[in-house]
């Protein structure tokens, strides 16, 4: 602020310099804002407490179109998709939960996908089951954690469901 | 009295005859029940499931279910087995779904099935059932009035799946105890089950089950090699609720895959149509062939006369 005071009238150097530096910088800052380090994936947290990703580390590991299809402009592997999703074209989104819906049995979601009879993915999986089958098949192949409290720890409520309170039968088996 | 001739009767019991020889047969065919078009259902995919007991967890919960005897994280209970080790963990009053795991003969990953309820289009526990206490909800589920159960357990007998439980542990009321789809505090709601909500591999795919058939056909095309060709509970015993696809023969994984295709009730369909028809005509049936074997012993030369007399005509 007290730079534009003193410098009311900045020469056409001075603009040209700045807008320069305000390139440099968007250059610099959009690749990091696309693809940050960590995500907090808290949508579906009630049994668990919500999981930060180690995003870059999967990024060092894996190609990006493992996980996110063709929209960070890198092809499928799979053939079938180029012929709609053709040109390695980026998406203006790449999250995973633009496309794989919270709430996939939801009445209306169903009935969105039943009455359009031009849909090709009928069979898209919900945003739980996106997260677990992409990340669990790739864990089993790889040796990595695929124990449910190796990525995310149980809340108090999930301990309840899964009735860590009982105890192992004293007596005979009730069968 | 008008009087019937011999030959005229017998040829109107014989047409009589054919026509019920005929008739089961047609309303068979017109009678059997695909299942309500609005009808709902869960894909289970077998390739999916990892043996997390989420849904068993979700299901106790649902249902108000007593404590089980280990937590639902705890995988010994995949290792039970029961009558001298032929019988792994079935559902019982205090589990309404288990999930077993099974080992494939090919020696490949070790497969977890999860067993319930599979909500037949044409349940035989309902057809079993005497008292009426079943009901095939328009939403698909099979639900139960534990009010007017009896407790004969025929249900059980003929539940080709074993589901039904029993509630041997209570000993004034004991009653059927079974999973009914969440129908009473989900399904009715446009919800899934408790369990299908619990999943996390989206191993349960609730929906149409129409729907649901062509997911499973969709996912075959896609994944060639993957499954074995066969969605079990879309044919056997006219057609379950529940379905299922495996990469692993059925069999090798605790299936049934001797079901007949046709419901159970068409084992008994034919027969049991046909006894109000014996109850009808037999009676007068007989009673023809009594009045006319009386009315030949009363006038035997009459009737020898009337005959000869017709047969010249």
């Amino acid at each position: 602020m007290a730079t534009n005071q003193t410098h009311s009238k900045p020469s056409l150097f001075q603009l040209v310099l700045l807008v320069a530096a305000l390139l440099l910088v968007t250059v610099v800052t959009v690749p990091a804002a696309e693809a940050p380090d960590t995500i907090t994936l808290n949508v579906l947290a009630e049994l668990y407490e919500p999981v930060v990703f180690d995003h870059a580390m999967h990024a060092d590991v894996a190609e990006c179109a493992i996980c996110h299809h063709q929209t960070t402009g890198q092809p499928e592997a799979g053939s079938r998709c180029v012929r709609c999703h053709s040109g390695n074209e980026t998406n203006a989104s790449v999250a995973c939960r633009d496309c794989h819906v919270a709430e996939p049995f939801s009445a209306d979601y169903m009935r969105s996908k039943e009455v359009d009879s031009e849909r090709y993915h009928i069979d898209m999986p919900g945003l739980k089951g996106a997260y677990h089958l992409s990340c669990l098949g790739c864990h089993t192949e790889m040796g990595a954690p695929t124990g449910c409290q190796e990525c995310h720890a149980r809340t108090a409520a999930g301990d309840e469901t899964f009735r860590a309170d009982a105890q192992a039968p004293t007596g005979g088996n009730s069968h | 009295m008008s009087k019937i001739s011999r030959r005229r009767f017998l040829a109107a019991s014989v047409a009589g005859g054919a026509a019920i020889t005929l008739a089961p047969t047609k309303k068979a065919l017109a009678a059997t029940f695909e299942g309500y078009s609005e009808g709902m259902g869960v894909l289970v995919d077998l390739t999916r499931c990892v043996g997390c007991r989420s849904c068993e967890a979700a299901c106790n919960k649902e249902q108000k279910l007593p404590t089980p005897d280990l937590p639902f994280d705890d995988p010994a209970v995949f290792d039970q087995t029961f009558h001298g080790g032929t019988q792994k963990r079935r559902t019982t009053e205090k589990a309404y779904t288990v999930v077993n795991r099974y080992e494939p003969k090919d020696g490949s990953q070790p497969v977890y099935r999860k067993i319930q309820c599979n909500h037949c289009n044409e349940p035989a526990c309902l057809t079993s059932c005497f008292v009426n206490a079943y009901t095939k909800t328009r939403e698909g589920a099979v639900v139960y009035n534990s009010k007017v159960c009896v407790g004969c357990r025929n249900c059980m007998v003929a539940c080709p799946f074993n589901v039904p439980a029993y509630s041997y542990s209570s000993a004034f009321n004991p009653m059927i105890k079974k999973c009914i789809f969440c129908h009473e505090t989900r399904l009715k709601q446009g919800l899934p089950p408790a369990c299908v909500a619990g999943c996390p591999q989206e191993a349960l795919t609730f929906g149409h089950r129409n729907s649901l058939i062509k997911i499973a056909r969709e996912r075959m095309r896609h994944q060639p090699g993957r499954y074995i060709d066969h969605i079990y509970g879309e044919k056997e015993v006219g057609g379950t609720a529940w379905i299922y696809l495996s990469a692993v023969p059925f069999e090798e994984v605790g299936f049934d895959t001797t079901l007949q295709k046709e419901p159970i009730l068409s084992n008994v369909k034919d027969f049991l149509s046909t006894v109000p028809m014996v109850l009808a005509i037999w009676p007068a049936l007989f009673s023809g062939f009594h009045l006319l074997a009386k009315h030949k012993e009363n006038h035997a030369g009459d009737d020898h006369q009337n005959i000869d007399e017709e047969a010249h005509k």
